[in-house]
């Protein structure tokens, strides 16, 4: 088994008066791809803010690579080599394409190039110029994964990517992080689109009302559809 | 000799151009005051404190250690944005999570006790600046004698304007700037320091009020509360142009020199006012400022 990257451990998550994680626990190992599964308001994104450290405030454990980012700040966390992409893209309105895509600075060696990038992407190669909100949502999307593949960032976390996009735009995603994988990233997704999700994942943690209540590898999801589509309330 | 509204077009010129240096001061101090806003949401109240600072700083510089003043356009806004980036660490960043509000409570106060010490150590009557010996005298444009020191003033304002434009606009550091002004949360999960940018931008923000102070010291007397009066007019300024917007401030603090001055040409009496007037109807047409965003 690979190292472990990841280590959530007794996460409790707070904005302000309301308590939104209510402990929980999973582990990612280096290379995986892991999908946070469950359904609106199960604690998933917020997961993902606790874990950079975007929350009012948590307790807990979050070892990254070894270290306890806990206590951290978030820009110290994300030093630690995480890439984050938000749930609402963040994409910023004014900065260009090409500003938003130079804005996050290294977190770790090994970063993508530009070229790379629009190889991946090559519908972003001559958007450069154009305001960061000008973009189609799916090219937002795009810069929005993009932007944090410059970084070096080995462990990425990703908000529903797929939300609200058009198939064609999907299929470039879905091959981005099949590619990804490839290339050795650890992903963390929040996933909503099951046939998006499914063939891309190593793993899955089901969340409800702020904990997770199961986890299953990618070669038992048949055998647990039906409940899980219960579960889901697919 | 030709006359506009029965004044000789010579005295509207000469009226605009001394409106012209008024402006220039205001585009300076609203620029710190938008920028610093735009960013941490702050309304600075302690900015014309530290346009006297810079001012005082060029004086008793010249006085104690004989810094000329050449050296002072350096040294003074660097000191002063060190004091800057001392107050906002030290008091200024525990109210940014507050309502706006206590901002600008905390740096009223501020301003005020910086006012009392300055007044406490030097007297409230106010010394005089030499003009430095390179910008003594005076050019004759034609329509009037145009003293060399005012002309520089507005060159080195556009100047520096134009620089800080640049800067934010057009560079990576800029970009970084307006991205924070925007989403300061996620700028930090992407790892920048974002605790630091701020108290830099503060620092900033002050470098540049005490930058125009020590570009006043030489026309204006250098007194505790040199920054007070004016900085009702520039808060003013900022809001015509638009909390946050950098080029509405620049360009909302020229126009708005200019027009004082042409008011005091036809109407001197409402020439202290104008201002207001202008800023009360920009808030009943466009609340959000001339060049701010909706």
């Amino acid at each position: 088994m690979a190292a472990e990257l990841l280590r959530v451990t007794d996460l409790h998550a707070f904005y302000g008066e309301s308590h939104i994680l209510h402990g929980v626990d999973f582990k990612v190992h280096a290379g995986e791809v892991v999908i946070l599964l469950g359904r609106n308001g199960s604690g998933r994104t917020t997961t993902l803010k606790a874990i950079i450290g975007l929350v009012g405030s948590r307790s807990g454990s979050v070892m990254i690579n070894g270290r306890e980012a806990i206590g951290l700040p978030p820009h110290r966390i994300a030093r630690l080599g995480i890439g984050y992409c938000p749930e609402e893209r963040g994409i910023y309105a004014s900065l260009t394409a090409q500003e938003n895509l130079l804005l996050p600075p290294p977190v770790g060696s090994g970063g993508m190039s530009i070229d790379e990038i629009y190889t991946m992407f090559p519908n972003l190669r001559d958007r450069g110029a154009t305001p960061g909100t000008r973009l189609s949502g799916g090219e937002q999307q795009m810069l929005a994964v993009a932007r944090i593949l410059r970084t070096g960032a080995k462990l990425l976390l990703l908000d529903e990517i797929s939300e609200g996009l058009a198939p064609v735009i999907v299929q470039v995603l879905s091959r981005t992080i099949h590619a990804l994988r490839e290339k050795g990233y650890t992903i963390v997704m929040v996933e909503q689109n099951f046939r998006f999700a499914l063939p891309l994942a190593d793993r899955f943690y089901v969340m409800e009302h702020g904990q997770i209540v199961d986890h299953f590898a990618a070669s038992e999801l048949e055998g647990r559809r039906a409940a899980l589509n219960v579960r889901l309330g697919v | 000799m030709t006359q506009v509204f029965g004044v000789p077009v010579a005295v509207i010129l000469g009226q605009l151009m001394l409106g012209l240096v008024n402006g220039a001061f205001y585009a300076l101090l609203s620029l710190g005051l938008a920028v610093i806003f735009g960013l941490m949401g702050v309304v600075n109240f302690a900015h014309g404190a530290f346009y006297t600072l810079g001012a005082f700083a060029a004086l008793l510089g010249l006085k104690w250690f004989g810094v000329n003043y050449w050296a002072a356009l350096v040294l003074a806004p660097l000191t002063v944005g060190a004091l800057g980036i001392v107050s906002e660490r030290l008091l200024l960043r525990h109210v940014y999570k507050l309502e706006p509000l206590y901002g600008l409570l905390l740096t009223f106060g501020l301003a005020l006790v910086v006012e009392g010490t300055l007044r406490e150590g030097f007297g409230a009557t106010g010394e005089s600046y030499p003009v430095p010996r390179a910008l003594q005298g005076a050019v004759n444009l034609g329509f009037m004698i145009l003293p060399i020191y005012r002309a520089w003033v507005i060159l080195a304002s556009l100047v520096i304007c134009g620089t800080t434009w640049f800067l934010i606009e057009r560079t990576r550091l800029g970009a970084t700037l307006r991205s924070a002004t925007e989403n300061a949360p996620l700028l930090q999960a992407f790892g920048v320091n974002v605790p630091l940018l701020m108290a830099a931008t503060y620092g900033g923000g002050v470098a540049l009020a005490a930058l125009a102070g020590v570009l006043a010291a030489p026309v204006v007397l250098v007194t505790p509360l040199m920054g007070n009066s004016l900085v009702t007019v520039v808060f003013a300024v900022v809001v015509i142009g638009g909390m946050g917007s950098i080029l509405g401030s620049v360009v909302s603090g020229l126009a708005l020199g200019i027009i004082e001055g042409f008011t005091k040409v036809v109407y001197p009496e409402a020439s202290n006012v104008i201002v207001f007037v202008i800023m009360a109807v920009v808030l009943i047409v466009r609340p959000a400022g001339l060049f701010g965003k909706e």
